[in-house]
């Protein structure tokens, strides 16, 4: 019984498929093959992951007592803390390096902290520097899937372990929690796998290089077309398996669900609970505070270029929105697998090599510069589709499990059934998927670097700009603006999302 | 010399930096983002080589060599200035420029320069500057740096910048064992920054005592910052010596617009507007019209200087050697 | 009239064989223990599950080609029978267009719809806005106005009171009964099947036994049955 009409998610999923595999292929070709990995690239390719495994598992350690903090526990400003927890994960990257550098750097505010009291500078360089940042993007992502779990355990059943007086941790956590932690350790994993900026700014050295970082130097400097592809494989073929164990661990849903409740208990933890979450939310908070702390002051002497790169962002965030959620939604509506596997896809593919191949098509028909601003929506687009798919495809699934039937037995098909059934469910989700796509298309510095051009720059280019410049205060500046589009770009369109739903 | 190869940025392969009013005829310039940016020698000399040549001159920013190596033959580039002497032979190999055809004797280089393609323009020697309040005794050889484990250092990645491959160049030369160095240097290294700026920020922030860097870097601290608390550290061993290069392409639409250009780099007007703005000594200007910040800067004793097929060939040791060393 | 024809439902190991009619405008409880198949019938005269022998005739014609939105079946579900993103007046256009569009005619037949459940001026509300007896009582507005002959009930008032299920029970035999309407309404409780107060058919053991007279049914309930009532 065919509901609804497969070609849109066909052509959509063939588009990705094009706009990822093409460039691949056009690098390949311009490299004449692929070579057999140097001992270099095994060393990156053990690198990656070692730090991926070791940024997941640190991630998820810290992240359960936070959740479990903000299940049980009724506070004023709890919400707030739950919002807070959104944000690293959209928060562009260089952007955050330049606000964890200002709290944990040599001479950032922890260490001005330790020296006082004797103790040794921490070092921020390094494969500790790469994990920090990491748990800092990814810790959050973890509590918000973590409380999924806890919020999905019935009430009663807490009710019924204290009238029993049963330990809550063994009978109803631990449970819990080993159904919960290996989606949770798979995602983290998959999304530590491809890190770049974070291992380019903060590893200090040959010894923290991932691959991406390795795709990099063999591109911008060496100019090694047949060492990236090899490279750019090794890549796909570990986001593959990656993403193989996150289908396998069946991921909760943390994405765009409902976290606002707590569940009533009688155990006790009160002052753990409340130094748990306090320093939780100074780990988050005190990166982002520096950025504006820093930022301010340079807001009033921005270069006039920085609006023109600030609205230029916020056209191509649009864009890349609207090609998101056009390449989204047929996809997770179509529901196939090879829809998924299109999906899934750009998370395992390198956006350098994708940037690369796409010059390498673009260069032979038209000045690439002349093309900068549309392939950056493209790109973008494509490598915000995982999320927005992933924020789609279960409410999907919800509401035809929910109503589905119904509307079977009512006749409703084709756009009768996606404007009656689907649309009105889907609001939420489509609103969080919007923002999401907006708000990692405004912060993501992407290919645009790759085909840019002085007077076509974006804000996160203008910025890198400026810091290479050495003007850290219009830098500073810029980098809060950057904040400032992007997260206010996720709010509202998540926030139109909500209201429509409601 | 400010060289902000591959920024904490992606690589930047960028586009037109400048205004495009579509003259009779435009000559087109690749030039890095440091020498075209706004705070560059590259504003001042599209003014003044338009107001000679009644053209247009359009930069296109980014990373010059990587740029050529990815259009090959379908480069729109006329000119392309910038190319750093270590990297001289991978842009040779594209076959793409022609020769400069300038006189060599209009410069003043300390060594002598007869290649007929590339052309110099400006050159400076690799060191480690420091701050002489955090640094009474600074270290006067590349054997005292190793062994000084007081200080923090901050280096630029061979593997995606010309000046962290130099350091690697001069390394390979100064140590029979430049492995062993790098494994003894690396608990100073507090970090490898993809490229220069990140270094150097972080030497201005304070995070490092020392920075890889120019012995020309002081005078833009003291002639632009006002800043006399910075200075580079003379070593025995000798300075690797680094030249920035321009080429004239080929198959350019505007053959003697490109010569016109390549004539320009080696005038007085165009030589006396490197020093104070790409923070390097001109290639082509007496040492008496250097301006005098430039003249007090102490000299390296002997310079250590790798042509091109000498730096092609050891590129990859030395690179390894810094990957190997580092990583034990 | 409905005419299962030497009917075969298999779903995994279950089996389930009917060969029976129930006359046009009977309203038939369906009984039996739980387990026993009395959804899974629905669920194939609805045109979810095809048969895997037989056929489904409704006045004479064979329903298998019919997709369940094409056939003349309402269907009232255990639960979520109304879109709850949807207002109710929105939730019941569905059933007299598929594509939604609210015309004033439209309008106008809907609010008569709600007034005869008891409803009037509960058009622009949503479903989480109603009790529960409310949303069964707009589900059965919307199988009233969907002029489909057959409206199958599987449990729709499972969750509701005894009294509000006594309620709804008697709405459906005067609002549905009186418009002609042929039912068979799924039920665990004898009571609700005597309240229906005309046929009822056992399924049980594998097999749909052909409809009989409610009330001699349970005076004198076949052993199946008996053991389920607990006499």
């Amino acid at each position: 019984m065919r509901r609804l009409a497969g070609w849109p998610g066909a052509a959509a999923s063939g588009l990705v498929l094009a706009l990822v595999l093409a460039p691949l292929g056009a690098v390949l070709w311009r490299a004449g093959g692929a070579g057999w990995p140097e001992p270099a690239d095994w060393a990156a390719l053990r690198f990656t992951l070692w730090q991926a495994a070791l940024s997941a598992l640190l991630s998820a350690a810290l992240a359960i007592p936070v959740a479990r903090a903000l299940a049980r526990r009724r506070f004023p400003g709890r919400d707030l803390l739950v919002l807070v927890l959104g944000a690293p994960f959209i928060l562009p990257v260089i952007v955050a390096i330049l606000g964890l550098i200002a709290v944990f750097g040599r001479s950032g505010l922890l260490n001005a902290a330790l020296g006082p009291l004797g103790l040794p500078p921490l070092p921020i360089y390094g494969w500790h520097g790469v994990v920090l940042a990491h748990v800092f993007f990814n810790m959050p992502l973890a509590v918000r899937l973590i409380l999924q779990g806890w919020l999905a355990i019935p009430a009663e059943r807490f009710r019924l372990a204290a009238s029993l007086n049963a330990p809550v941790w063994r009978l109803l956590e631990v449970p819990m929690l080993a159904r919960v932690l290996p989606g949770t350790l798979a995602v983290i994993f998959l999304i530590c796998l491809t890190s770049f900026a974070v291992a380019l700014t903060l590893g200090g050295g040959p010894r923290a290089t991932t691959v991406e970082l390795a795709i990099y130097q063999a591109l911008r400097f060496d100019v090694d077309f047949g060492r990236a592809v090899t490279l750019a494989l090794i890549q796909v073929a570990l986001c593959a398996s990656g993403a193989a164990l996150v289908q396998r661990a069946r991921l909760p849903d943390a994405f765009g669900a409902g976290l606002g409740r707590s569940v009533q208990r009688w155990d006790g933890g009160h002052v753990l609970d409340a130094l748990v979450l306090g320093l939780a939310m100074l780990f988050l908070l005190s990166p982002m505070t520096m950025i504006a702390w820093r930022g301010a002051p340079g807001l009033l002497h921005l270069p006039p270029e920085v609006w023109g790169a600030a609205l230029r962002s916020l056209l191509v965030a649009l864009a890349a929105t609207a090609l998101t959620l056009a390449l989204a939604l047929p996809i997770a509506l179509w529901g196939r697998s090879l829809g998924t596997f299109a999906a899934l896809l750009p998370l395992a593919t390198s956006g350098l090599v994708t940037g690369t191949g796409l010059f390498l098509l673009v260069h032979p028909l038209i000045a690439p510069r002349l093309v900068a601003l549309p392939v950056t929506v493209l790109v973008n687009a494509a490598m915000a589709l995982p999320f927005a798919w992933r924020a789609l495809a279960p409410a999907i699934e919800a509401a035809e499990a929910g109503h589905g039937r119904l509307a079977d037995s009512m006749g409703l098909r084709g756009w009768t059934r996606l404007r009656w059934l689907l649309l009105p469910a889907l609001a939420r989700p489509l609103g969080f998927a919007a923002g999401l796509a907006a708000a990692l298309s405004a912060g993501d510095l992407g290919v645009i670097a790759l085909f840019a051009a002085g007077d076509q720059a974006t804000l996160p280019l203008m910025m890198a700009r400026l810091m290479q410049a050495y003007r850290m205060e219009a830098a500073a500046g810029a980098a809060l603006l950057l904040i400032a589009l992007s997260l206010g770009l996720f709010w509202l369109f998540d926030k139109g999302g909500r209201r429509a739903a409601a | 010399m400010h060289r902000t190869i591959a920024g904490l940025a992606l690589g930047l392969i960028a586009g037109p930096a400048l205004a495009q009013d579509s003259a009779s005829q435009t000559l087109t310039v690749y030039a890095p983002d440091y020498f075209a940016f706004e705070s560059g020698p590259g504003p001042a000399i599209k003014q003044a080589f338009e107001a000679e040549c009644g053209c247009t001159l359009d930069y296109v920013l980014g990373e010059v060599v990587p740029q050529i190596l990815l259009e090959g033959d379908r480069t729109e580039a006329d000119i392309v200035i910038g190319i750093d002497s270590t990297q001289a032979a991978q842009a040779r190999g594209t076959g793409l420029f022609a020769p400069h055809g300038v006189d060599a004797a209009a410069l003043t280089l300390p060594i002598g320069w007869e290649d007929e393609t590339f052309l110099p323009f400006d050159w400076s020697y690799l060191a480690f500057v420091y701050d002489t309040e955090a640094v009474d005794n600074p270290p006067t050889s590349f054997a005292e740096l190793i062994a000084r484990d007081d200080l923090s250092i901050a280096i630029q990645d061979p593997r995606s910048s010309v000046s962290g491959l130099s350091l690697a160049l001069w390394m390979d030369t100064v140590f029979d064992d430049a492995e062993q160095a790098w494994a003894d240097l690396a608990p100073q290294i507090v970090t490898v920054t993809p490229g220069w700026s990140e270094s150097y920020g972080l030497f201005l922030d304070g995070e490092v005592d020392m920075v890889l860097s120019y012995t020309t870097s002081p005078a833009y601290q003291r002639m632009a910052e006002n800043d006399d608390t910075v200075a580079a550290a003379i070593f025995d061993e000798g300075h690797y010596m680094t030249i920035e290069l321009a080429a004239q392409v080929a198959g350019t639409d505007n053959p003697e617009l490109a010569q016109q250009f390549m004539d320009f780099i080696v005038t007085p007007q165009f030589q006396s507007m490197i020093p104070t703005a790409n923070w390097s000594y001109p290639a082509a200007l007496p040492r008496e019209d250097w301006p005098e910040g430039f003249r007090e800067l102490p000299i390296p004793d002997s310079a250590i200087w790798h042509d091109e097929e000498t730096a092609a060939e050891r590129r990859d040791p030395a690179i390894e050697a810094f990957r190997s060393g580092m990583t034990r | 009239m409905l005419q299962l024809e030497d009917l075969v439902l298999a779903q995994g190991d279950f089996r389930l064989q009917a060969d029976l009619a129930v006359p046009g405008g009977g309203r038939v409880a369906v009984l039996g223990p739980s387990g026993g198949g009395k959804s899974t019938l629905l669920a194939a005269i609805a045109g979810f599950i095809a048969p895997q022998r037989g056929r489904i005739l409704w006045q004479g014609r064979d329903l298998a080609p019919l997709a369940p939105g094409a056939r003349p079946v309402s269907m009232l579900f255990q639960d979520g029978n109304l879109f709850p993103h949807l207002t109710i007046e929105r939730n019941l256009v569905l059933a007299l267009d598929p594509r939604g569009r609210l015309t004033p005619e439209r309008r106008a037949r809907i609010e008569a719809a709600l007034a005869r459940v008891g409803l009037a001026g509960f058009g622009p509300r949503r479903p989480s806005a109603l009790s529960g007896g409310q949303q069964s009582r707009a589900a059965l507005a919307r199988a009233l106005l969907s002029e489909r002959d057959l409206v199958l009930l599987d449990e729709p008032f499972a969750a509701l009171g005894p009294g509000l299920r006594a309620e709804m029970l008697d709405l459906v035999t005067e609002v549905l009964g009186a418009a002609g309407r042929t039912i068979l309404m799924v039920t665990h409780a004898p009571d609700d099947a005597l309240r229906l107060g005309d046929l009822a058919l056992v399924v049980d053991e594998g097999r749909a036994a052909a409809p009989t007279g409610v009330e001699a049914l349970l005076r004198d309930p076949p052993p199946g049955l008996r053991n389920y009532l607990g006499h």
